[in-house]
């Protein structure tokens, strides 16, 4: 039997920020009320570009590669899951090695939830849930030769250059016809790791090396890796 | 007396706006809902396709439509959280009397007796005229029609219009006089097939999200845009070619335009000369319309004008659109024309990837002016001063001539006549007037003079906190029907569910009313099917032509196209492929659009051009939307965007809050610094209401063909706030997001 998933493209150019992505995803009743798609504001009062950011589903996984409780599985399909629930011990690795700032512990179950590219739905061949109603198709589930006959202005890639290391992910991200790879700044802030995988491993070492399993007895980590992109905090937040 | 007998904040606590995000359900991870319901997204003139999770007479959720041709499952934020207004704490259940402190609960035949016995009192003292009527295009076509033959055979009054006056009316105008007809030339499918698309004054990927996919389309097969906005929208972003203009300037820029093509010779000169009229004349017009002399008024660069006029020229195909931000103004009507002699200057209109249009904003903007709660219109878009389109519809009726009113006040005229006394009393439904009318201050003044004021609505509408009565109404989901979108495809509308507890639904208020007031042998409807019947004998002949199009027809198409004269006709989704406009003389007439300033610019006193318009989170006047946790945590309230020059020249800084101030009025509203906007402009969205009314500060004065009032355009200034203005505001700020208790 032929797998029922496709595949995943994002095309930042034609995000409008409308948050309808986020609306549909937090719909989901694994998740009740929070999306697990996050939509950032790229150059707030510069430019209106915004960019949608879902699991990139990598091929070796940051998240599950820094788990120090093996928490993180991924299947035959190549989705990434949220964290199992009777082994996360909600340490924020996978949120501190993630290149893409995706994970996150939902502070009141105290689980790492993440996308799982609407593993429901899309197990039962349905199109994950922000990419059916994107409105402007920055968000496309289908398969390669779709989205080429679709959009010949513009080509999908899936290879990331982080410092010295190459990410793989199984989502694609449309880019112009004469990119081949993403090649993003990897600050220097991560103790000598020359990419996110290394980085991965360097975070699951220290938990290792010093015992650790409960996250309220080792110094904290570093906060962020630098990431360029700054999440929408919402309007509430205003005054 | 229509005044508040007690405090806002009073109001907001008993009956909202409360905003609320959790499923009426619950969150169930096992939850089958017993049906989904294929319907169609409330929010705006896309009426995008959507699937309503109904369990126990309950919307619980919902699913998206993939098989909907136009929008195959996309949806907006507004439309994803639609839902969550069915079953809202803040729904209105009961009729409610006003009383020294606020309102009571009072029983169907109280309310409706107290209603009946005021229209007749206010009648028979001052005349039937005397008492008026304000609608809404959020109604389905079936309402809409039931508006318009309630106003004028149950009523009795000429005085009925509605919020397209807001809305549509400048595109309405402009096309009747370039077609012939009011409608979209297109269906948007020749969207992707343009070479060229041109956004003159509309937010698409804000205001009609869905349509943004149709230019990208038209983008991956190699289009380019051009887009015209003061702002830089999230659209305006990704344009080859943006025009910043003043705003009101657009009509010397669309001369200008012209005049380029013109002079390039980018004419379809067979087209212009056999298939138009006035060309000459519009020629001329523009000889003097140098890009340099547009240039000036605009404050865009002459060469990028030359460029625009360029591409624009030398398209094999385009597709031209425009909304409120040409057509709000005193000249909405002219700047619809200048843009349609661009599209008939070059003859590209009624062939395949070649269109235009405007695009609606209100759910049902389209369906709801054709047919009849507009105050100069009767049902087919047919004129209430033509005698053959009056007998038509006499005869529908069931009436003479000498029972159907003539043409009534617009709008804000009716507003004016309050004011002076000529109007006594008003019905609203589907209506918002202090958050959706220009200078709301003005508008709480007259709805404080009325002797009677009675509010339809299913929440607790600004505007109803000054209704003597209020009787809680249906929503859009909960009536069957059908509504026509943007690109006059009729839809239909499905009732998921039935009105909660003690409220009705619309169609039986208004049948209700119409009955006690001795009109019930006009209003027999078994149901609003029966209504729709009525409806295409009514349009039968007329432009708007619904008479081939049935509800079976309408589900086993996904939509049908008007006109559609008969039952064997095909619809029509795109019209003029024959080269002939629906004038008489079957010619595209031209009409030349000279340059004239706006009502009210700046000057040394209000320096700045102040302007108005949506938020993607955000419906109309956010009467269904402010109540929506998820859209309201996005965009809780009004903010002045500004551009860093001008923030720095007055020493402003993000997120501080200032007070903006027009002649009419003030607004304290916090600040967001953003480059994407001209540095002689400020903007502020539209949707609050009381201090937070971006509309306290707009100007009331007309398009003189429309009626259209000039939101687009008013000088301010801006000032930072004193103390006292800031903790209100922040005070006010924290009721925007107070959840029921």
């Amino acid at each position: 039997m032929s797998s029922p998933f496709k595949e995943f493209f994002i095309d930042f150019q034609r995000c409008i920020g409308c948050d309808a992505c986020a609306a549909a995803c937090s719909e989901c009743n694994t998740h009740r009320g929070e999306p697990m798609i996050h939509v950032d504001k790229t150059d707030p009062g510069h430019s209106p570009q915004t960019t949608p950011m879902v699991c990139m589903h990598c091929k070796e996984p940051a998240c599950a590669l820094s788990c120090p409780a093996d928490a993180i599985k991924i299947d035959e399909n190549g989705i990434v899951h949220s964290s199992l629930k009777p082994r996360c011990i909600a340490c924020r690795n996978c949120e501190l090695a993630c290149p893409f700032g995706v994970p996150k512990i939902s502070e009141n179950i105290q689980q790492m939830q993440k996308c799982d590219m609407c593993f429901d739905r899309t197990n039962a061949g349905k199109k994950p849930m922000c990419a059916t109603v994107c409105p402007t198709g920055a968000l496309f589930y289908g398969t390669l030769d779709e989205i080429r006959a679709l959009r010949p202005q513009s080509k999908p890639i899936n290879r990331w250059r982080f410092g010295r290391q190459t990410v793989e992910t199984r989502v694609w991200v449309m880019v112009p016809t004469d990119v081949d790879e993403m090649v993003v700044d990897w600050p220097e802030l991560m103790a000598g790791a020359e990419g996110p995988v290394d980085l991965a491993m360097k975070l699951k070492e220290r938990f290792q090396l010093e015992g650790i399993m409960d996250p309220e007895n080792h110094e904290p980590l570093p906060e962020s890796l630098g990431s360029e992109t700054t999440t929408s905090p919402g309007e509430a937040e205003f005054l | 007396m229509a005044n508040p007998s007690t405090t806002q904040d009073e109001y907001i606590a008993r009956y909202g706006p409360h905003v609320s995000d959790t499923p009426v359900s619950g969150w169930t991870a096992d939850m089958v809902p017993d049906e989904l319901v294929k319907t169609h997204c409330c929010f705006c003139g896309m009426q995008c396709g959507i699937q309503l999770a109904v369990k126990d007479n309950k919307v619980v959720g919902f699913e998206p439509w993939e098989e909907f041709p136009f929008n195959e499952g996309r949806l907006c934020p507004k439309g994803v959280k639609r839902y969550m207004q069915t079953h809202h704490p803040d729904r209105l259940t009961d009729p409610l009397i006003r009383t020294e402190n606020g309102f009571r609960k009072a029983t169907w035949d109280e309310a409706l007796s107290l209603v009946v016995s005021r229209i007749k009192d206010i009648q028979a003292r001052k005349g039937n005229n005397a008492f008026a009527m304000m609608s809404g295009v959020s109604l389905s076509n079936e309402k809409s029609y039931l508006v318009g033959k309630f106003a004028r055979l149950a009523l009795r009054t000429a005085n009925l219009d509605y919020n397209g006056r807001f809305c549509m009316v400048s595109a309405g105008g402009g096309n009747k006089k370039a077609f012939g007809i009011d409608r979209t030339a297109n269906s948007w499918e020749d969207i992707p097939k343009a070479k060229v698309i041109f956004l003159s004054g509309t937010n698409v990927s804000e205001c009609f999200p869905t349509l943004t996919h149709y230019i990208w389309q038209a983008r991956d097969n190699g289009a380019q845009l051009i887009v015209v906005d003061p702002r830089v929208t999230p659209i305006a972003r990704t344009a080859e070619y943006h025009l910043a203009v003043r705003p009101g300037t657009d009509s010397a820029l669309n001369q200008a335009l012209l005049h380029e093509l013109v002079r390039n010779d980018w004419i379809d000169h067979k087209f212009v000369t056999e298939n138009c009229k006035g060309w000459e004349e519009l020629k001329e017009s523009v000889r003097e319309c140098t890009p340099e002399w547009a240039g000036a008024i605009c404050g865009v660069e002459p060469a990028l004008i030359r460029r625009v006029a360029e591409v624009w020229g030398t398209a094999p195909t385009s597709f031209l659109m425009h909304a409120r931000g040409i057509e709000q103004h005193t000249k909405g009507v002219e700047n619809v024309l200048g843009l349609i002699n661009l599209v008939l200057a070059t003859g590209r209109i009624g062939r395949e990837g070649c269109g235009y249009g405007t695009i609606t904003g209100q759910g049902n903007g389209q369906g709801g002016r054709e047919h009849g709660h507009k105050c100069d219109q009767l049902p087919g878009n047919r004129d209430i001063e033509n005698p053959e389109h009056r007998a038509h519809i006499c005869k529908v009726w069931g009436i003479t001539d000498d029972e159907l009113p003539h043409k009534g006040k617009t709008a804000v005229e009716i507003f004016e006549a309050i004011h002076e006394g000529e109007i006594a009393g008003l019905i609203n439904i589907c209506c918002n007037p202090l958050v959706s009318h220009p200078d709301t201050n003005y508008v709480r003044e007259a709805v404080g003079k009325m002797e009677f004021f009675c509010v339809i609505d299913f929440f607790m509408s600004e505007t109803a906190r000054y209704a003597d009565v209020i009787l809680p109404g249906s929503l859009h989901e909960e009536e069957e029907g059908t509504s026509t979108t943007a690109e006059a495809r009729v839809v239909r509308i499905r009732a998921a569910v039935t009105p909660p507890a003690n409220a009705r639904t619309d169609t039986e208020i208004l049948l209700e009313i119409a009955r006690r007031l001795d009109a019930e042998d006009k209003f027999t409807y078994a149901d609003n099917r029966a209504i729709f019947e009525e409806l295409r004998a009514a349009s039968k002949g007329g432009t708007a032509d619904y008479a081939g199009i049935t509800w079976e027809r309408i589900e086993k198409e996904m939509g049908v196209f008007w006109p559609c004269p008969e039952i064997g006709h095909p619809g029509t989704r795109r019209l003029f492929e024959n080269g002939r406009s629906y004038h008489p003389d079957g010619k595209f007439h031209l009409h030349p659009t000279p340059y004239r300033p706006s009502f009210e610019v700046p000057d040394a006193e209000y320096p700045l051009y102040y302007t108005t318009g949506r938020s993607v989170y955000h419906y109309l006047s956010g009467t269904q939307t402010r109540r929506i946790k998820f859209l309201v945590e996005k965009c809780p309230g009004p903010v002045c965007e500004m551009h860093p020059m001008l923030a720095e020249k007055l020493g402003f800084k993000e997120r501080q809050i200032v007070t903006l101030e027009t002649r009419r009025g003030s607004i304290t509203v916090p600040l967001r610094v953003t480059e994407g906007i001209r540095p002689d402009t400020v903007f502020v969205p539209y949707h609050w209401a009381e201090r937070l009314a971006a509309n306290q500060l707009t100007v009331r004065a007309l398009d003189p063909i429309s009626k259209m009032p000039e939101f687009k355009v008013a000088a301010c200034r801006v000032r930072a706030a004193n103390k006292e203005e800031a903790d209100r505001l922040r005070a006010e700020w924290k009721t925007l997001i107070q959840e029921a208790s």
